[in-house]
């Protein structure tokens, strides 16, 4: 006989994780099927961790859930050939009892997640990959297939979790292949150091952490950025491109990552630090414009394979768990009401993702992801011409400081033109506005 | 810089369970790829499992995949790579992902 659930999740990421948990503590029969050895395996995440998504989902999660560093400071920096400019924002007030952010170690908190799961009798159940989504005569989902001998299981509802390859979507022809400049690839390795260095190197305290979000020359030309996070006993340094441009390229993601690793302001960081392991992992950059139908006859996509991730805030696990959260709250209140769960049922999903952040977000940025990609100077030249100015500007020569003015506006002209500058600043307005 | 990196050594430290002569992923027609121009695969695979080979075409080798899924996306516009995910259990195992 093929068993049933009320719900089938598929994935145990952020989104997976939050809606299996929510399930589950309702009492309703949840299971949920991850592809890893464990949960996290196949997990990838930079990571920053947003507190206040988890937080309504497990409101005294810091009792236990193994997170890194909280965040004191956040540097965003611009690098040039030798050099960066940056800014710093720094504030006692992020050492609070309930700090906002924190860096994190995917799969440790994976791990915590499946716990959590266990506890409020949800059902997780490891190395199994989900091979096809069932239907019915109607086109109604009813369950998945799996790679398990027997491995048919029925459910009310299937929440798709899989990520951003979103392949069951894909195959059941409910997706379309994402489009190159949709996609980004980042890669990313973890090195491992002693605390006493990061604390020193970093300026900051046991559990204090710092961010560094970078952009410039290190993503040679395209449209990219890279990150240096510290964590307690290890950093993790990262670079992501969109993949239209790698693909145009010839500089392959492992080398952009090693003359990262190399640039002479990144270099003192990470020196002596022990590369522990290695990671690649695409992820969701379109945007608004780019998410797809999100809910059908039995069937609703969470998390990445939602494409929700607010790429101009680096901002993707909180739309995770946020939606995951949604979509588990839509088939309780479905369920309770005595209602099934049909497209125009599920509709409520949608509802509730277009009130939330999730949508107001990725819609205020939706021009963003055209502009940046069809506008390869703000990711080439501009850095390049910030850093020089800034070079010229704190070298102290004798020429005079109205001199100085005059040849970085001749720069920036000559290499994008007035009328160049106006449309680029044009442009950056109505990709953010 | 224009060193060469070895990708190998980075991939040396992360953890795999191979499922042995299963690849999950396959390229669907080696004509495909002799005519191929770009071979972007090559160049965008973070775990370079695809390389040039003497016939001018392109041999995969899935043992140091990271299941990222980016030569799926590269590749779609001739649709030449059959990409799935390994048996459940198998594939790269990240142990901090």
């Amino acid at each position: 006989m093929v068993e049933k659930f009320d719900a089938i999740v598929i994935g145990a990421g952020p989104s997976g994780n939050a809606a299996t948990y929510t399930l589950a503590k309702q009492g309703l029969k949840v299971l949920q099927l991850e592809r890893g050895e464990y949960p996290g395996a196949k997990n990838v995440q930079g990571g920053i961790m947003y507190a206040h998504e988890l937080e309504k989902i497990i409101p005294d999660f810091r009792d236990d859930c193994p997170t890194e560093r909280h965040i004191i400071e956040q540097r965003v920096w611009l690098l040039g050939d030798d050099n960066y400019v940056g800014t710093n924002y720094r504030s006692e007030a992020f050492n609070s009892d309930k700090p906002n952010r924190y860096t994190i170690i995917r799969a440790n908190i994976d791990k915590w997640w499946g716990e959590q799961i266990r506890k409020v009798g949800g059902l997780q159940i490891c190395e199994t990959t989900v091979t096809e989504l069932i239907r019915d005569a109607s086109g109604k989902v009813i369950g998945v297939r799996t790679d398990r001998e027997g491995g048919e299981i029925h459910a009310d509802v299937v929440i798709m979790a899989d990520g951003v390859n979103a392949l069951l979507a894909k195959r059941a022809g409910l997706q379309d292949e994402a489009a190159p400049e949709n996609v980004a690839l980042a890669v990313k390795e973890i090195l491992f150091i002693d605390p006493e260095l990061i604390q020193q190197r970093f300026g900051i305290k046991e559990d204090e952490g710092v961010v560094i979000e970078i952009m410039g020359k290190v993503t040679k030309g395209m449209v990219g950025t890279a990150f240096l996070y510290t964590n307690k006993e290890s950093l993790t340094i990262g670079i992501g491109c969109l993949i239209s441009d790698f693909k145009n390229g010839d500089c392959p993601p492992y080398r952009m990552l090693e003359d990262l690793k190399k640039h002479p302001v990144i270099k003192p960081l990470i020196e002596g630090a022990e590369m522990k392991e290695y990671a690649a992992h695409m992820i969701p950059e379109g945007g608004y414009k780019a998410i797809p139908q999100l809910y059908g006859d039995g069937w609703m996509v969470v998390g990445d394979a939602a494409h929700f991730n607010n790429a101009a805030h680096r901002e993707g696990s909180n739309l995770a768990m946020a939606s995951g959260r949604m979509a588990a709250e839509t088939v309780i209140e479905l369920k309770s009401a005595g209602k099934g769960f049909s497209a125009p049922n599920l509709a409520a999903y949608k509802k509730k993702l277009d009130d939330s952040f999730i949508m107001k977000d990725l819609k205020k940025y939706r021009e963003l992801p055209g502009i940046m990609h069809g506008n390869k100077q703000f990711f080439g030249a501009y850095p390049d011409e910030i850093t020089a100015a800034a070079h010229n500007w704190f070298t102290v020569d004798s020429v005079d400081k109205k001199s100085k003015e005059k040849q970085i506006m001749k720069s920036f002209i000559k290499r994008r033109s007035v009328m160049g500058l106006v449309g680029d600043a044009i442009k950056l307005v109505r990709a953010v506005r | 810089m224009t060193m060469m990196v070895k990708v190998e050594e980075k991939l040396y430290q992360n953890r795999y369970i191979v499922d042995e002569s299963r690849p999950h992923i396959q390229i669907k027609s080696v004509e495909a790829c002799q005519t191929c121009e770009k071979q972007a695969c090559t160049f965008c695979c973070p775990a370079a499992c695809y390389s040039k080979n003497e016939t001018g075409g392109v041999t995969l080798v899935t043992d140091g995949c990271l299941e990222c899924g980016t030569c799926r996306v590269v590749c779609q516009d001739k649709g030449n790579i059959a990409w799935d995910y390994p048996r459940g259990g198998y594939g790269i195992s990240y142990k901090f992902g």
